[in-house]
């Protein structure tokens, strides 16, 4: 009886629009609809490594609607604009008046680290399909998951490859001063200093657009590769200055805020080729062969005619998993979390199963290379060889 | 001008009602004003109920919206408006303040284990000597200087933070503590005294009373001879100085007492939110925080924190327009400035000056050498 | 340390002078308008903004995305340069119209004025990125991403120092800033309307009794101050080669206190200003590494300002020319 009170006001990003709501509240009876919340950044700067899990969720969400199943899934959307205090008012309205069974989400790490404590006073549980940072795995928290690795594996694992197929010896690592890009950038540079090899270091400011300083540095360096902390919408850029400023043999790493096409804009197809990006996401490109990522990629095209993206394949493992939660029956949030402790399923981007801390098991991360413009798959990190 | 009809007379019928109002007020006795009072803080304390929740806060969750941004824009509002508004200092990089305090209470909490009360008293202090050394240089600057010069100082600050890997660098504090709770306190359902996660009543209840005190502190502040001074010097500094009035030493007690305020707030929202990092504390929000004062009337208390309101509600309120909330909220800025460019409620004093053409609070930078409130001038040749 | 100064020295300084000259340009719109009116001008680092998209529309319309040569190539710079200018140019002047005029008009404080502008420089963001980019370069819901110019004219090295190359791009833009720099001066020193530009600027009050027309000059000196803005986005557009929408927040707030470096309303401290700005920053990255830029660059400003308060050059336009 609760799912009504919200009606069609509580949308926070609002492409679901309830009417007059699904349910009419039947006292006792049991619910036919739950609430399952997605909060992220929708609408801000970031939104184009948002709206990708989100289309993501909402394709498994809308698929399993389809089938006429006995409770069906309403998704509300939070746009949180990356604003961690907004994202704690939101994420309250979505728990008291909503009524949320379980939240995708949310999206980055900064608003995770104030919203998960909220969710988890409030017992209810939430997969992030994008949030990396390591350090939110520490906080003992019961509720929390996410479905892809975090930073302290994905560093480590680029900064393999940068030592091992790429067998660099001089590397200069760059980082944006952000919450995500800093700490990726530390753990590739510890990880390459175990590995003996050589390490410079700078940072720049991703307001700018003038990385000149960074640049002449790079070039009095001479780095045989170059890696870079941070998102596409500087990474571009920076990398088309390096190569115009005459650093052309040094090859360019980036992690997994850079995985996005504004790359090849921002640098120039000529200038982004061969560049290597690292993610611990699986993205759905077109050259899979897998059956099932085939039909997830071929379902989201057919769905919002774009190719899948960044975290697509992880928004819709995240979502799957409480559908698989509801499918067996549980509808409240206590019996979604205990169940969420339970998966293990074969999923788009990886096997999905949980550890006690709310990671995912499956710690692969994979090798992007621009080739001709477009982002293609090498392989998993561990295993990629350079052509 | 005849098109400009309704809108000046919707004007002027606003400004009659709120001078009504206002001498209705000064001839109230004292018994009358207190009942006021009280009426308002019990009004501020049923606030955040659920009746009120889906007219005013539909989107978002109210309560938290009243802490945040309503709430915690209110009282920076009123640690401004000491600075520009009484003292007639520009400026633009209030959010240091807020941010010294936001880290105090993060340091001290997580590294040496401090109680949210003890950080609270030394934060504010931490602040006001914030306040008076970044003073020191800048205070002798004047006007448009002092603007650039504060502005600066606010990026030097979360630049400094970010930038500084030993108080977390990026990603700022985590794992802030919260304020002591007392169990078990309850009143009409709530546990009034329970500072957790999930309930974010309380530390509004705290943030009114934070409120509450620090408007009684400033107005009479304002009341005292530090207010006359003060006064004086927005007018016009020069003529303060030849009359006896220590201007450089005024000024800086309104720099650690606006500093103080804005550091008070960084310390309670700090203990609220958990985590904080650099990225908290952006330009805009000194820039969003100046526009409430400016906007609510610039000197004049009430309208400082009516501005404060509207600047902090109207984006939550309309979330609903979704991506486009911001450009309405730039264009409804442009609007109310030429609507009403001495504020919705402005100070009595301020009207009076600008009535008389003498440059309302034309002083606020006018005070760079060279010619005296030119914009007025200006208007003076336009007729 | 001192061997990373000695190897990186020149290389910064070609790219701080370039980038200096930019800021240069800016600032003398803030100038400009702070001269006339003692006013801060906030909105001005949206005139950039628009102006870097003005520019963006000409190769973008001819469908230009390979590099060009000879007179083609001089044509597109020329037609960008007017595009840029034009549109930043009209910004200003709509900008002083609608947020600036009435609370002129209404003898309102030059406070309520920086708020309007405040409010003005988000809507005017918020504008590009939710409906003018997305329409005019035909990117639907692409609108908050960085836009790339594709290279319009092959990039050479003119002449080296020490080994370090000078291309041609960057003189190009040094020496642009400066001739419009020229331009300006003469235009302020030698016409009518720089004459009642001057009048203003010393004393309002004589110069309407000398039968200037305010409304007038002011709207000039907008123009004038946003169609350097405008010069400027598309001279930062040919030589960095991208925008955003976002952009004129971070230029305009180092436009503005290379403006009070030099001394504002002072159109030599303003170009002053924006090259010491533009070498202090890139020499500064050098020693404390990049991410300290900005804290480089107010530190001088406060540094500068505690010393001479009134920047390097002095401040007004009308005291400097005499």
């Amino acid at each position: 009886m609760a799912l009504t009170l919200g009606l069609a006001a509580c949308s926070g990003g609002g492409s679901e629009t309830p009417g007059g709501g699904a349910t009419t509240g039947g006292g006792e009876a049991a619910p036919t609809t739950v609430k399952i919340g997605f909060m992220g950044d929708l609408t801000g700067s970031n939104a184009g490594i948002v709206i990708p899990p989100r289309n993501g969720a909402k394709l498994a969400i809308d698929q399993y609607n389809a089938t006429n199943p006995k409770v069906k899934i309403e998704m509300v959307e939070y746009d949180s604009q990356a604003d961690a205090t907004k994202a704690v008012g939101l994420a309250q309205q979505a728990i008291k008046t909503d009524k949320i069974v379980a939240l995708i989400g949310p999206a980055f790490s900064g608003e995770s680290a104030q919203v998960a404590p909220v969710l988890e006073e409030a017992k209810i549980p939430s997969v992030s399909a994008s949030a990396t940072n390591a350090a939110l795995a520490q906080n003992g928290w019961k509720y929390w998951h996410r479905v892809l690795p975090n930073d302290a594996v994905q560093g480590p694992g680029i900064a393999d490859f940068i030592a091992g197929a790429a067998a660099a010896k001089n590397v200069f690592v760059i980082d944006d001063k952000s919450e995500y890009g800093k700490p990726l950038a530390d753990a590739v540079r510890a990880q390459l200093k175990a590995k003996g090899v050589t390490v410079t270091d700078d940072s720049l400011d991703p307001a700018e657009s003038d990385f000149s300083s960074v640049v002449n540095k790079v070039a009095a360096g001479k780095p045989d590769a170059i890696f870079f902390g941070g998102y596409y919408a500087a990474a571009g850029p920076l990398l088309k200055q390096l190569r115009d400023k005459g650093v052309k043999d040094a090859k360019f790493f980036s992690g997994d805020g850079s995985l996005d096409k504004g790359l090849v804009e921002g640098a120039g197809a000529a200038n982004a080729e061969g560049a290597l990006v690292g993610c611990p996401c699986y993205v759905a490109t077109p050259d899979v062969t897998d059956e099932k990522v085939k039909k997830f990629a071929t379902d989201y095209k057919a769905a919002y005619s774009a190719d899948p993206a960044i975290y697509a394949t992880e928004g819709f493992d995240a979502a799957t998993v409480f559908i698989e939660a509801i499918k067996a029956g549980k509808v409240t949030a206590e019996d979604i979390n205990t169940f969420i402790s339970t998966v293990d399923f074969a999923g788009v981007s990886k096997q999905v199963k949980f550890e006690a801390n709310g990671e995912v098991v499956a710690k692969d991360i994979y090798m992007y290379q621009i080739k001709g413009g477009n982002i293609t798959l090498l392989g998993k990190a561990s295993e990629a060889k350079l052509g | 001008m005849n098109q400009m009809n309704a809108l000046s007379r919707f004007r002027s019928s606003w400004s009659h009602f709120s001078d009504g109002v206002r001498d209705r007020w000064a001839a109230a006795p004292g018994w009358q004003r207190w009942a006021v009072y009280i009426l308002l803080i019990i009004g501020a304390l049923l606030l955040p109920s659920e009746s009120l929740a889906p007219i005013m806060s539909p989107y978002s969750d109210w309560a938290s919206v009243l802490f945040f941004p309503i709430g915690t824009f209110v009282v920076l509002a009123i640690g401004l408006n000491v600075v520009v508004g009484q003292a007639g200092l520009l400026d633009l990089g209030f959010v240091a303040f807020y941010a010294v305090g936001g880290y105090a209470m993060g340091l001290l909490g997580t590294r040496l284990g401090w109680n949210f009360w003890e950080i609270l008293v030394v934060g504010i202090l931490i602040c006001a000597l914030s306040g008076v050394v970044l003073g020191a240089p800048t205070l002798r600057l004047r006007g448009d200087y002092l603007a650039i010069v504060t502005l600066g100082f606010g990026e030097i600050i979360r630049i400094t933070a970010r930038n500084t890997d030993e108080i977390g660098g990026p990603n700022g504090i985590r794992g802030i503590p919260h304020p002591p709770s007392i169990e078990g306190f309850e009143l009409f359902g709530i546990q009034v005294f329970k500072y957790g996660v999930l309930d974010p009543r309380p530390y509004y209840y705290m943030l009114v009373a934070l409120a509450v005190i620090v408007i009684i502190l400033v107005k009479r502040w304002e009341k005292s001879r530090v207010g006359r001074a003060w006064a004086a010097i927005r007018e016009d500094e020069d003529a303060a100085e030849v009359m006896g009035v220590p201007t450089f030493r005024f000024k800086m007690l309104a720099f650690a007492i606006g500093a103080s305020i804005g550091g008070a707030m960084g310390v309670v929202w700090a203990a609220k939110v958990i985590s904080i990092n650099p990225n908290d504390f952006l330009f805009l929000l000194s820039a969003t925080i100046l526009a409430a004062v400016v906007m609510g009337g610039a000197g004049n208390l009430p309208g400082v924190m009516l501005g404060a309101f509207i600047v902090a509600w109207l984006p939550e309120r309309f979330r609903g327009l979704q991506e486009y909330r911001m450009l309405i909220f730039g264009a409804v800025l442009v609007a109310l400035m030429i609507f009403k460019p001495e504020g919705l409620l402005p100070s009595r004093q301020r009207k009076a000056e600008l009535k008389g053409g003498t440059g309302g609070m034309g002083s606020l930078g006018a005070d760079v050498p060279g010619p005296e409130t030119k914009a007025d001038v200006i208007e003076g040749a336009d007729k | 340390m001192f061997n990373d100064f000695v190897s990186q020295f020149w290389p910064q300084t070609i790219d701080g002078l370039a980038f200096g000259s930019i800021y240069a340009l800016i600032a003398l719109g803030y100038t400009m308008v702070y001269g006339v009116l003692r006013l801060i001008n906030f909105a001005h680092s949206e005139v950039f903004m628009i102006g870097t998209f003005g520019a963006m529309v000409v190769p973008f319309v001819f469908g230009i995305n390979t590099p060009l040569t000879g007179i083609a190539l001089v044509g597109l710079i020329l037609a960008m340069i007017a595009a840029g200018a034009l549109a930043s140019a009209g910004t200003a002047v709509a900008l002083e119209r609608v947020a600036y005029r009435p609370l002129r008009k209404r003898g309102a404080s030059r406070l309520a004025a920086l708020i309007s502008a405040i409010g003005a420089s988000i809507f005017l963001q918020e504008l590009f990125a939710l409906l003018v980019i997305p329409a005019v370069f035909d990117r639907p819901e692409r609108g908050r991403i960085q836009m790339g110019l594709p290279r319009i004219a092959e990039r050479q090295e003119l002449f080296s120092i020490f080994g370090h190359p000078v291309m041609t791009h960057q003189v190009f833009v040094v020496v642009a800033a400066i001739g419009m720099m020229i331009i300006l001066e003469r235009l302020v020193n030698r016409t009518k309307i720089g004459r009642g530009i001057r009048a203003t600027a010393q004393n309002p009050e004589a110069a309407v009794l000398m039968g200037v027309d305010i409304n007038r000059i002011v709207q000039m000196t907008f123009l004038i101050g946003g169609a350097m803005a405008g010069v400027a986005g598309a001279l930062y557009l040919l030589a960095y080669e991208n925008t955003n929408y976002y952009i004129g927040f971070l230029f305009g707030i180092k436009a503005f206190t290379a403006a009070v470096l030099g001394g504002i309303g002072n159109l030599r401290g303003a170009l002053v200003g924006g090259i010491a700005l533009g070498l202090a920053e890139n020499y500064g990255a050098i020693i404390f590494g990049s991410d300290w830029k900005h804290v480089i660059s107010f530190t001088v400003l406060v540094l500068v300002l505690m010393f001479r308060p009134t920047g390097l050059l002095g401040e007004s336009l009308q005291q400097a020319r005499a």
